[in-house]
């Protein structure tokens, strides 16, 4: 090893390396870089096993992930069950009518995915924000901002169409991260939680925009009450399936899945978010700024919310309508919780609520169910969401005392603590 | 060191030939927690009657133990008598009603409610009338709380309320709220760690008051004073196993005797005898770290210390007389309300903590758990902590290195023999040892020119505490400086060139190891001394 024979002077020479600089032992750096130890072996695993090892590192176990996710949306169905009977309905037919209308033909599936797409950003909205240890209940209120000023913004300036798409993302998603500020500003210089501050601001947001759209509110428009003027249909988001409402919102969203999950695991400021998130007293130690990592995190969290609603206006309505958004950020803390916060994770999540969610009016139709139940699933989902650490410590109890083997007990604890 | 060489001074564990069972016995009590064996096979037979000492370093496996005995843990094997009775408990409260009460470490009274109602707290009241309907006999309760408290000489007011009460009140309430159930056998678990020398004394007599009235009493302790006071008998434990055990005559001949037997405890506790001194540095370079008049505007300082390249200091003192605080100044985490720190010459008094890393100072954290490790994330992610601004792992803000950090960590992996499954699994699949060993090889990676090592080896076996000190005095030997701040004295003298001693925030006393005189090192803690500093 040359670690041991380190000249006395060379320390001191790292000392006066650059600023773009970590400063570390230069033959730990040499050998860092010159990659002949340790996990070369990587390199020859094979495309699949990288990937699964991956995603291993990203969540604990990849099967497990999966496994907890099924077995939760099981257990939230088989208990919705009881009710649904008592409500006089057939089960086979309510669940014929729910997937049925949702995945039962090709624009059922079209009309499926137009549910996602909010569902999926502002879910990544609250993942980010959970991320960082910070529960940002404020998504409805940032979402329904950022779709009011991408509303007014793509309603009132006369841009290139393709350009004022452009121009309306950014003001919405900057009006979601506006929204997220004072929040996280609070938090950051304050301590005030952000829960409080948050939950309180979606209050703000519906006065806001029940001003701006009220019958002499400055944006409201002279053709529909309670909306803002038509935003150019060049300037709105294209359709992607003829025939049907599925707009280019889809892959925008799939997009912000990549650019969240490069952010949190890829990039410096992503591994502080995460490492605030993980052991605030370890980040501060290590010469993080747990005031800025806060704000920065509001901000992206409150810009996905602001992303989802004018995804929302400019792909769905045209238009800003007060009340456009049935609770979609509210809907994201279950979708964030379901995805166990992973960005992948969420997609799936984001999904299976869509599916409820689109389900819901043939539900209604053809089973006679009230699309409320599709509330009380999702209510059941968070509440074995929250159940699960219970459960995997109760299975891990039970492991120990059957078979003796106490191998697991560290692992089982993370698996649980998450 | 000689560690695995176990020494038993008696070979004991059978009950005595009087025919009196022991008060408790247990045999061959074994308990793990993962890889961690926190007890491996114990016996241990207390008399009845007698003060029995259970002696041993944190993490020796004391508190485990108790917690078997007291119903809180079940063993993995083994067995308990009571009274030479088997009994198996499921709860504390099979204990309690066994006869066994417990005082632990940590206070559990409610403040906001008297005396009295604290010690009749989730007592007795069976059935659905007396849970909720009767109302709470709490006149007969303080009866009989007087009562409790004046035989046993307590002078306790039952009717005040527990947060008006001075720490060694607490205890006592703590003591009678174990015997309230009329116990035969108390456990102490560190009894006197929060108390104040008068105040211990107090307790010490008061123990023995409980002796005389024929309760057995089991007292954990790792303060050998207090051990030689009060024992009848002491079991050593070390790394979860018996390591011997010792009567304690009441008086001694000879005070030759007594600190033969001392002796004797300290070596079985710490599994060696007073450490011979490794070879001392052999140069000394000038001052990395010279701290002028530092001190924080509140309790701390203001202090001068001078750590030299190829020294470590060490900085000893009774917990919670400013190492905290120092240590957060030294690293930027606290702001200094005067006074000035210079690194190699530089001044670093207003600087980031980041930029400290920079300049070449590195942590090793006293709470592990709290401020060095994140529990969630994986050994590459805690391997690449404070290394994230920049080359090599993130040369531009949009870029952090997968493969790059992943050597890296496994580098500190194979350097600092971490026992690791896979580096890209959960930091907690490491021991707390191979823990502390990844950070102490991500520290050592910042070619530090000062590294602050705050207890770098609390809770650490035998090998990995080895493994530390053998990393810091690499560190020294290349002309680094190392702060060492250590509640352990035994690692002082092991691995330290020179002692200041820290009271109340500030320098009360200094020494080179070779001088030290573990007395004075004593009263200088204490506060019994105040060497006059030029």
């Amino acid at each position: 090893m040359t670690i041991d024979s380190l000249p006395t002077a060379a320390p001191i020479a790292a000392a006066s390396t650059g600023r773009r600089q970590a400063r570390m032992d230069p033959a730990i750096m040499a050998e860092t870089l010159r990659g002949e130890t340790g996990v070369a072996a990587a390199g020859n695993m094979g495309l699949l096993p990288r990937l699964v090892a991956h995603f291993h590192a990203l969540s604990g176990s990849l099967g497990g992930q999966v496994l907890t996710f099924t077995l939760t949306i099981a257990a939230a169905l088989l208990a919705s069950m009881p009710m649904i009977w008592i409500g006089g309905s057939d089960l086979w037919r309510t669940a014929g009518a729910l997937f049925g209308g949702a995945l039962g033909s090709g624009p059922a599936i079209a009309e499926t995915l137009v549910q996602m797409v909010p569902l999926l950003i502002a879910g990544l909205a609250v993942a980010v924000a959970f991320h960082a240890s910070l529960f940002n209940i404020g998504v409805e209120g940032q979402l329904v901002f950022g779709g009011l000023v991408a509303g007014i913004v793509g309603a009132s300036l006369d841009l290139p169409p393709t350009l004022l798409m452009v121009v309306c993302i950014l003001a919405g998603m900057a009006g979601g991260a506006l929204f997220a500020l004072i929040p996280a500003l609070l938090k950051a210089y304050r301590g005030a939680h952000e829960v409080v501050t948050t939950i309180m601001m979606n209050f703000v947001a519906v006065a806001i925009y029940e001003y701006a759209v009220s019958p002499t509110g400055p944006f409201v428009a002279a053709d529909q009450p309670s909306a803002t003027e038509r935003v150019p249909d060049g300037a709105r988001l294209p359709i992607i399936w003829e025939g049907t409402r599925l707009h280019a919102g889809l892959p925008v969203a799939l997009a912000a899945v990549i650019v969240v999950m490069w952010v949190l695991y890829r990039t410096p400021a992503g591994f502080r978010l995460r490492l605030m998130g993980a052991n605030q007293g370890a980040a501060r130690a290590s010469g993080v700024s747990i005031a800025r990592v806060t704000i920065l995190a509001m901000l992206a969290s409150g810009a996905l919310a602001g992303l989802a609603g004018a995804v929302q206006v400019l792909g769905v309505f045209g238009r800003f309508y007060a009340a456009f958004s049935p609770g979609y950020g509210f809907d994201a803390i279950a979708v964030a919780l379901l995805g166990a916060l992973s960005p992948v994770g969420v997609i799936a999540s984001a999904f299976f609520f869509a599916v409820l969610h689109a389900g819901s009016v043939p539900l209604q139709a053809v089973a006679g169910i009230s699309r409320e139940m599709v509330g009380v699933v999702s209510g059941l989902v968070v509440a074995f969401v929250a159940a699960q650490p219970a459960a995997l410590r109760l299975l891990s109890a039970l492991r120990r005392r059957y078979a003796g083997a106490a191998q697991q007990v560290g692992q089982a604890d993370t698996e649980a603590s998450k | 060191m000689n560690p695995g060489r176990e020494e038993t001074l008696t070979t004991d564990g059978a009950p005595r030939p009087d025919t009196t069972p022991p008060a408790i016995r247990l045999v061959g009590v074994s308990k793990h927690f993962g890889p961690v064996k926190a007890n491996r096979s114990i016996d241990l037979s207390v008399r009845p009657g007698s003060i029995h000492g259970l002696l041993g370093e944190n993490g020796a496996g004391k508190s485990t133990l108790m917690k078997i005995l007291f119903g809180m843990m079940r063993p993995d094997a083994g067995r308990i008598e009571i009274g030479g009775r088997p009994v198996a408990f499921r709860s504390s409260a099979d204990a309690l009603s066994a006869g066994i009460g417990m005082v632990q470490q940590h206070f559990s009274l409610i403040g906001k409610l008297t005396v009295v109602e604290n010690l009749i707290l989730g007592r007795a009241a069976t059935g659905f009338v007396g849970r909720w309907l009767r109302p709470l006999d709490l006149e007969s309760a303080r009866r009989r709380a007087i009562e409790l408290s004046e035989r046993l000489g307590f002078g306790i007011d039952p009717m005040a309320r527990c947060e008006t009460l001075s720490v060694s009140a607490r205890q006592k309430v703590e003591i009678l709220k174990a015997l309230w159930g009329g116990v035969t056998t108390l456990v102490l678990d560190e009894p006197t760690a929060a108390l104040s020398p008068p105040d211990a004394e107090e307790l010490y007599a008061l123990l023995q008051n409980l002796q005389r009235q024929g309760t057995t009493i089991v007292l954990i302790s790792h303060k050998m004073p207090e051990i030689m006071r009060l024992c009848d008998r002491v079991t050593v434990l070390r790394d979860g196993a018996v390591a011997g055990e010792a009567d304690v005559p009441r008086t001694f001949a000879d005070p030759a005797e007594r600190h033969a037997l001392e002796a004797k405890l300290v070596r079985l506790m710490i599994g060696r005898n007073r450490p011979e001194v490794p070879s001392r540095s052999s140069h000394i370079w000038p001052s990395v770290l010279s701290v002028r008049q530092l001190s924080d505007g509140e309790r701390f300082g203001p202090i001068d210390l001078d750590v030299r390249g190829g020294e470590i200091l060490a900085v000893v003192g009774v917990e919670g007389n400013g190492q905290a605080q120092f240590v957060e100044l030294l690293m930027g985490l606290r702001p200094a309300a005067g006074g000035s720190i210079t690194l190699d010459g530089r001044n670093v008094t207003g600087m980031s903590t980041l930029n400290r890393f920079q300049s070449g100072i590195a942590h090793i954290p006293e709470d592990r758990h709290n401020l060095a490790v994140a529990d969630a994330m994986s050994i590459v992610d805690n391997a690449s902590i404070g290394f994230v601004d920049g080359a090599p792992f993130a040369p531009t803000p949009f870029w952090l290195s997968r493969r790059r950090r992943a050597r890296f960590a496994a580098g500190i992996v194979r350097r600092h023999k971490v026992r690791a499954a896979s580096i890209e699994g959960p930091v907690t699949s490491l021991s707390g040892g191979n823990q502390q060993k990844l950070v102490v090889g991500r520290e050592l990676s910042r070619a530090p020119r000062l590294m602050i090592a705050a207890q770098p080896t609390r809770g650490l076996d035998i090998g990995s505490t080895a493994a530390v000190h053998e990393a810091l005095i690499g560190l020294r030997d290349r002309g680094g400086g190392v702060l060492l701040l250590s509640l352990d004295l035994t690692e002082v003298f092991t691995i330290a060139d020179r002692i200041v001693v820290l009271r109340q925030g500030c320098i009360v006393g200094e020494t080179t190891t070779a001088e030290a005189d573990i007395d004075r090192i004593g009263s200088w803690m204490s506060g019994v001394e105040q060497e006059a500093r030029p």
